[in-house]
């Protein structure tokens, strides 16, 4: 294990290095959804939001989903994560059943994603402390850990106890990662996780995910719609369509597949449409939130 | 150490993070503390002064009278807090934009939804204390037979109580976002009203007296009552049922609220939105 994380008091299984860490079959989630167009009364209807999704993630594998917005990746993020109860199929993480042993996959996973999400009032430091209570650190751990995990993601000292609210989207960013690892997690999820970020901060937080894989040991899924970004950090690249996985491969052979020279083209070929951002956030389009 | 006292030892430091997270957000927000306590002290003062304004009665009965609403008040705003508090634990966090991190955390969700209820205990009596004497000493009350030691027992008691029916108001967010929320505070509030906050549940319609029998702010308004103006110890009459509802109302106020979270996972409403 990488000096990265600091150690705890760990209740995490010890993953089995011959089951997979991701192990996905025929996942389906649907949510029900008004057509806005047809007024506020019409019926909801169904909206598959993952449809017969099968793959699996060897331990120690980077593997990059792309997908435009509501293509269904957050949906498949937030079921691994233990954060949806899906429909159908099913998701184990090191083979323990995200649905039924939910308590103890959440000890091997963390994830990032694209909104930073923290206390704005409370400090970087006061934050990663909260999280890391969740895990069994105690302060004595925490005053520690916290500034060297921060150092190390090369945010700056001076600004430790500084609101998260007068930070950057690249600051928040860091210290999101930094919450991620200081759990040790050994599968890690990330979620747009660059999405946002001036083109110094993206190359910096992908610097440290390529870090966090050689250091670490630990297993990367990744959501993107930066075909760059999949290109420079996986392993396997598939692509996420109106939530279904089209293919998960190396890259090489996705541009062999379709005798493409880039990703973008590759997904074109797969998909009869131009990869654009739709401008709507999949699961927003999905649910009902005011219900 | 056993893997049952690791797990024990986990919940444990994971409960007091929630206590010092908000302790935390309670340093960052000490002005408006302030602001919202004197707001309670003078919406508090506008109760106990309708005793000076009843005529022909005493100094003495006029004293008893004050105290009487004094200690509905104070209960009032202590109730509050606790509602106040585990209402928002969702809506907070939701808002926040935390709520995802937490409800994946490896946390029990009693750990979880007690860790917010015992700051609020915490806190509201810090709160409620200061409110009192505040009050007593503006107006001039006086409680020369005052047992506090059994009011204070009386209170942390029902506090059990009042965590748990907040647990079942706390996942009504869960539900619906918005609405869940505004549900709460009408909850709170038809709960104080059957309690007899500033009167005796005696002068309630038969209805209305029967509900009362099951809020736990009943007992808890009658005993402190008893206690302050009369000096009495705790009574076991008000004891019992405070202790059959806390009993019961922490582990109902949990299933409620796992179904709820269940129904909210079913249909991807934890996430922030709005």
């Amino acid at each position: 294990m990488s000096t990265l994380a600091p150690s705890r008091t760990d209740l995490a299984p010890r993953p089995d290095p011959q089951v997979p860490a991701v192990d996905v079959r025929d996942l389906r989630k649907t949510f029900r959804r008004r057509d806005r167009k047809a007024g506020r009364f019409a019926r909801k209807r169904p909206w598959p939001a993952l449809d017969d999704v099968t793959f699996t993630i060897t331990r120690g594998e980077c593997v990059t989903i792309l997908g435009q917005n509501g293509s269904g990746k957050s949906t498949l993020v937030r079921l691994l994560s233990t954060l949806l109860i899906s429909d159908g199929g099913e998701a184990r993480v090191f083979g323990h059943d995200v649905d039924r042993e939910a308590s103890t996959i959440r000890r091997l996973v963390n994830r990032v994603s694209v909104e930073a999400s923290f206390f704005k009032k409370m400090s970087a430091s006061e934050n990663l402390s909260y999280a890391a209570r969740f895990y069994g650190m105690t302060p004595h751990q925490t005053r520690t850990a916290v500034p060297e995990l921060l150092a190390r993601v090369g945010f700056p000292p001076e600004r430790r106890g500084e609101s998260m609210e007068h930070l950057s989207r690249g600051m928040q960013q860091k210290v999101a990662l930094a919450r991620a690892l200081l759990t040790s997690p050994v599968l890690l999820l990330l979620d747009e996780p660059t999405t946002g970020l001036d083109p110094r901060s993206k190359l910096e937080v992908q610097g440290f995910i390529r870090q966090v894989r050689a250091e670490h040991d630990a297993t990367i899924l990744l959501c993107t719609h930066d075909m760059a970004e999949a290109e420079a950090l996986s392993d396997r690249v598939g692509i996420l369509d109106r939530g279904r996985l089209l293919f998960l491969e190396p890259v090489e052979d996705v541009k062999r597949r379709f005798g493409v020279e880039t990703l973008e083209e590759a997904f074109f070929a797969a998909t009869g449409r131009e990869f654009e951002n739709e401008g709507q956030d999949e699961d927003d389009a999905y649910r009902e939130v005011f219900a | 150490m056993s893997e049952f006292a690791l797990e024990t030892r986990n919940q444990l430091v994971g409960l007091f993070g929630i206590v010092e997270r908000n302790v935390y957000l309670t340093k960052r927000y000490f002005l408006w503390d302030i602001a919202f306590m004197i707001w309670t002290i003078a919406n508090t003062l506008t109760i106990v002064f309708i005793a000076r304004a009843v005529p022909g009665i005493t100094a003495a009965e006029e004293n008893t009278a004050a105290t009487a609403l004094l200690v509905g008040g104070t209960i009032w705003a202590f109730l509050g807090i606790i509602f106040e508090f585990m209402t928002e634990t969702v809506a907070w966090e939701r808002w926040e934009g935390t709520i995802e991190y937490t409800f994946m955390a490896p946390l029990s969700r009693l750990v979880h939804l007690f860790g917010q209820g015992a700051f609020a205990v915490l806190y509201g009596l810090i709160r409620a204390t200061i409110l009192f004497f505040a009050v007593a000493a503006f107006i001039g009350i006086h409680t020369p037979n005052a047992n506090y030691p059994a009011a204070l027992g009386l209170l942390a008691l029902a506090s059990l109580s009042f965590i748990g029916v907040g647990i079942m108001t706390s996942v009504l967010p869960l539900i619906s976002p918005e609405k869940g929320a505004q549900l709460g505070f009408v909850a709170q509030g038809i709960m104080l009203v059957v309690s007899g906050v500033y009167y005796s549940v005696s002068v309630l319609p038969e209805w209305m007296q029967w509900i009362s029998k099951i809020s736990p702010a009943t007992y808890a308004l009658r005993g402190c009552r008893s206690s302050i103006i009369d000096g009495t110890g705790m009574q076991w009459a008000d004891v019992w049922p405070l202790m059959i509802i806390a009993v019961l109302a922490t582990p109902i106020g949990l299933a409620i609220f796992r179904t709820g979270e269940r129904h909210a996972k079913k249909h991807g409403k934890l996430k922030r939105s709005g």
